[in-house]
């Protein structure tokens, strides 16, 4: 299978996707420009962490004209599996391809430090090798990751088990302390209807190696490689 | 008369203009006043401490280029380079700190890719006044936003750095700012315009009136009238400064650009006559090509403007479409300028007009180098008689750690560094928080370790001794990590060099400074004076900061400073004498900046630093930690919570518990040893002929420190924990 990494001006965090795909999980991987038309026979894609545009006016506010985002939207209908990370996340609440919306941290500081998640859904292509509940140690570095849903869309989110993450302790236990932003009900990643579509505020991308600190982000890029496998078997 | 004066208000002196008359054959016109006005300030030209930086080793085996350029560039092997430099923000950071602080982790970034290199790390060290006045705490707040902001969009990691709170900062804080690049060394760009012919480019942002003089204003002492200078402040857009960062990178690496110099101080005026100076060319231009931001700008707001985020580029006129499609890619604007001719002059043309007709080497080396007056203040040998022992000693040591653990000076920055992105380009091995940050390179397999240190109190104390720690203690900490230094770049923080009193500290700074690099091997391959940090007459300490590079072959061979196993052995490494004088506890629990410095013995500091590294090298210890503020019961508390583990540690062998616990002294270290390596390290001292002592052991939940068969000190890592880590956000929140 081959991952893209889009990159958009003000991307920051490409290349770190780019590198883990290619020296931890030896897996062919192409950056696809925020000019470009066409996703590029690519089998899943990454957006990136960073300040696409800047972050000007909103995260992710400018970045969903370029003229990539119809080439993902477009895959992302036909089911392709589309993960936004951070940055990414923001791409795609903007774009309308994820529900919510993320806004700035409640405490107003940007925030980077390593966090906990807790599993929520592992039936997705990003999450299936991890059991449910499983605890990941990841870090999350943002200003604007408090993301909210109203109640009602939160409802209907959580009756189709869109609430892929959430913030907890060590132990799994969803506590106000574990909440690094402010989230509503310490969510920290999300899904479309359909599942093909994550979000997430946490980098599991910086997650990849014992040196940098903890190897619980690789589950996710190792999820969607054994989705795929798997798919070709069949 | 009042017109005769006109460049007294531009900060000239008049025998300055007399050599500007002279060496221009007439009298300056009104834009030319005003480029040698910036390029003859203090900030550009280093008129009054010249003479005393050739003090510095500069060259060295792995020396590729020295001070003079953008930034230095040290040899790491395999065909690599590491690039780095610190500068100074002070007076911009004392206005607009948020503002004042980005466009100064703009600007040294701008130096590092300026050479060819991508950068991969920050660090900051930062001076404020107490954080118990609002405005220090605003100033606090928005540089640490600033510094924030700017390396964060750019998505360069901010991995390190250093904070002190005393008064005297108060109305001039520090904001230092260093950036470490790598490169392959066949890469190197110097800035120098050279190719007759070649065409003259201006890259990115528009030219507006923003930073106008913004060096003189940097070269002059700080008054309530500062706040005035606002309009002198720049404002940064590192969006653009990422984009400008990738693209030039990216003509460099596809050798599309023969010169490049960014825009920093002096703006279009420096670009222009430093790269022709350089190259011993001359470059025409029409100023009407450059792209501004509004109508009506004179031709002196164009050459001096310091608007952010522009480069210059010297380019071969066949390149030009090549060059004009790299940026074309990330939506930058493009200016042919004009273009490099061989007369060695600086024309500019507005309306038609010739506007400037400079000689290039003048205006950017014809500056005069003063040999100012000095004289010892009378402070110095009235400080350094005081005997902290006639104090009376604390009565309860548990509380004297904790003070000295919640003190502003020691206490964990991690509200500080975790608004900073320390991980983005997944490269950060340690992070900030230990003695030095380490950062892997994918490239090349190694990793490199990165620090910034000085103390201004202790430079105050001493200048000379002051100058010679900075440099141990910063290439200490790289040891620390079992790093090899590798160069050094240096920022100067004084007070005006025109008083007598202050040229004195800097001289003895600076000359103690050099020795250290003499001794300790390691060459000062660039930085940045910063002179006039003054309020009302009122100077700051004395304070420089040193940048420190090291180079470690394998990053699995990085040492760090938290304990990892119980009952692994605690040793202390390096000489018993230690100081209260000047010391983190007279400061913090007397309330007194006095009494002599510990004395620094460089040829053992030198054996300490070859030993440790050696000991890290062959896997014998499981954790280092230089001993520095606070002495032996800080650093002793720093390890225990790193690790997350108690010691008990015994002093058997100091006759006083208070300056074996809280003295201060160089060139020291606190190791954990596991049991089976002790015989072997001990005896690899003894063959180096350093001391060591054992002094305890990993255990339990507490930090328990015995003298004479009692426990004088017990105290739970949780009570350690909270007074080290809650103070700034109890402060500032």
């Amino acid at each position: 299978m081959k991952f893209g990494v889009i990159v958009f001006p003000g991307s920051n965090c490409d290349l770190d996707s780019y590198f883990l795909v290619r020296d931890i999980l030896r897996q062919p991987v192409e950056y696809i420009y925020y000019y470009e038309e066409s996703i590029k026979q690519c089998d899943a894609i990454i957006l990136p962490g960073g300040f696409t545009y800047g972050d000007y006016l909103r995260s992710g506010a400018i970045a969903r004209f370029s003229p990539v985002m119809s080439a993902v939207a477009d895959f992302a209908d036909r089911g392709g599996a589309v993960l936004g990370i951070c940055n990414g996340f923001q791409v795609l609440t903007e774009a309308g391809l994820l529900p919510g919306a993320l806004y700035r941290n409640d405490h107003l500081q940007f925030r980077c430090e390593q966090v906990y998640v807790r599993v929520e859904n592992n039936s997705l292509p990003f999450t299936r090798s991890a059991s449910l509940g499983k605890v990941l140690e990841i870090p999350v570095a943002h200003g604007d990751g408090n993301y909210y849903a109203p109640p009602e869309l939160l409802r209907e989110m959580k009756a189709n088990n869109q609430v892929v993450f959430r913030y907890t302790d060590r132990d799994g236990n969803v506590t106000e302390g574990a909440n690094p932003n402010g989230s509503v009900e310490n969510i920290a990643g999300v899904c479309n209807r359909e599942g093909n579509v994550v979000g997430m505020m946490p980098h599991p991308e910086r997650a990849g190696e014992k040196i940098l600190g903890s190897k619980h982000g690789l589950i996710i890029f190792k999820s969607i490689i054994s989705y795929f496998l798997n798919r070709e078997v069949v | 008369m009042a017109e005769q004066q006109v460049w007294r208000k531009l900060g000239l002196t008049d025998r300055e203009y007399d050599m500007i008359v002279e060496q221009v054959g007439r009298e300056p016109n009104e834009a030319e006043l005003n480029m040698y006005s910036v390029m003859w300030s203090e900030h550009c030209c280093y008129k009054h401490s010249l003479s005393s930086l050739k003090l510095f080793p500069t060259t060295g085996k792995r020396v590729i280029q020295g001070p003079g350029e953008n930034a230095g560039v040290v040899d790491i092997g395999g065909g690599w380079s590491a690039v780095f430099k610190i500068e100074s923000h002070n007076h911009p950071s004392a206005v607009e700190p948020y503002q004042g602080a980005a466009t100064g982790v703009g600007g040294i970034l701008r130096d590092i890719f300026t050479m060819g290199a991508q950068p991969v790390a920050f660090l900051n060290s930062l001076r404020f006044g107490n954080p118990d006045s609002a405005r220090n705490r605003y100033l606090f707040d928005g540089v640490v936003a600033g510094i924030g902001g700017y390396g964060n969009c750019v998505g360069i990691p901010t991995v390190g750095g250093e904070i002190y709170f005393e008064p005297c900062y108060g109305g001039n804080p520090l904001v230092n700012a260093m950036c470490v690049g790598v490169m392959p060394t066949e890469r190197l760009v110097l800035g120098k315009a050279t190719g007759e012919g070649n065409l003259v480019v201006l890259v990115g942002a528009r030219t507006g009136r923003d930073g106008i003089h913004g060096v003189t204003f940097a070269s002059e002492e700080l008054s309530e009238k500062s706040e005035e200078r606002r309009p002198a402040v720049q404002v940064g857009d590192p969006f653009l400064g990422k984009l400008l960062m990738d693209a030039t990178l990216e003509a460099i690496e596809k050798k599309l650009v023969c010169g490049v110099q960014d825009f920093g101080g002096a703006g279009l005026t420096c670009a222009l006559t430093e790269t022709a100076s350089r190259a011993g060319t001359g470059i025409e231009i029409d100023l009407d090509l450059v792209p501004l931001r509004e109508e009506g700008m004179h031709p002196y707001e164009i050459l001096t403007s310091e608007s952010q985020e522009r480069m210059l580029l010297i380019i071969e006129p066949e390149k030009l479409a090549a060059v004009e499609e790299v940026f074309r890619r990330w939506e930058l604007q493009l200016a042919v300028l004009g273009k490099v001719t061989g007369d060695g002059r600086v024309v500019a043309r507005h309306h038609g007009a010739v506007v400037v007709d400079l000689p290039a080497a003048s205006v950017a080396g014809g500056a005069p180098v003063y040999n100012p007056e000095s004289r010892e203040p009378e402070y110095f040998s009235r400080l350094a008689g005081f005997d902290p022992l006639t104090l009376p000693p604390p009565e309860d040591y548990n509380k004297t750690l904790l003070d000295l653990l919640s003190a502003p000076d020691i206490a964990s920055k991690e509200w500080v560094w975790r608004r900073y992105d320390y991980m983005v380009r997944t490269c950060t091995v340690q992070g900030p928080g230990g003695d030095a940050a380490v950062i892997r390179l994918r490239e090349t397999g190694q990793a490199l370790a990165l620090t910034v240190d000085g103390n201004g109190r202790h430079t105050y104390l001493d200048p000379y001794r002051g100058g010679m720690m900075a440099v141990a203690e910063a290439t200490r900490n790289l040891s620390c990590t079992g790093a090899e230094p590798i160069g050094v770049t240096d920022c100067l923080n004084f007070g005006s060099p025109e008083n007598p009193e202050i040229y004195w500290q800097f001289r003895q700074a600076v000359e103690g400074m050099a020795a250290a690099c003499r001794a300790l091997d390691v060459p000062v391959v660039g930085g940045n004076v910063s002179f006039y940090n003054e309020v009302e007459g009122e100077a700051i300490y004395p304070t420089p900061v040193v940048g420190a590079v090291g180079l470690i072959e394998s990053p699995q061979q990085q040492c760090g400073l938290a304990l990892r196993r119980e009952k692994d052995l605690l040793l202390l490494l390096g000489p018993r004498e230690t100081s209260l004088g000047g010391s983190q506890y007279l400061k913090s629990c007397c309330g007194k900046v006095a009494g002599s410095l510990a004395e620094l013995d460089l040829v053992m500091e030198h054996r300490v630093q070859a030993l440790l590294r050696s000991l890290i090298g062959r896997g014998l210890i499981a954790s280092a930690h230089d001993l520095s503020d606070g002495g032996l019961a800080v650093a002793l508390a720093e390890c225990c919570l790193g690790g997350g583990l108690g010691a008990e540690v015994n002093l058997a062998q100091a006759d006083s518990p208070l300056p074996a616990m809280f003295g201060e002294g160089p060139s020291r270290i606190l190791m954990s040893v596991g049991p089976e390596n002790q015989a072997a390290v001990v005896e690899a001292a003894g063959e180096a002929g350093v001391k060591i002592c054992e002094i305890g052991a990993v255990t339990g939940d507490a930090l328990i420190i015995c003298h004479g068969g009692d426990i004088i000190l017990k105290l739970k890592l949780s009570a350690m924990k909270k007074a080290y880590e809650e103070v700034f956000s109890c402060i500032m929140e």
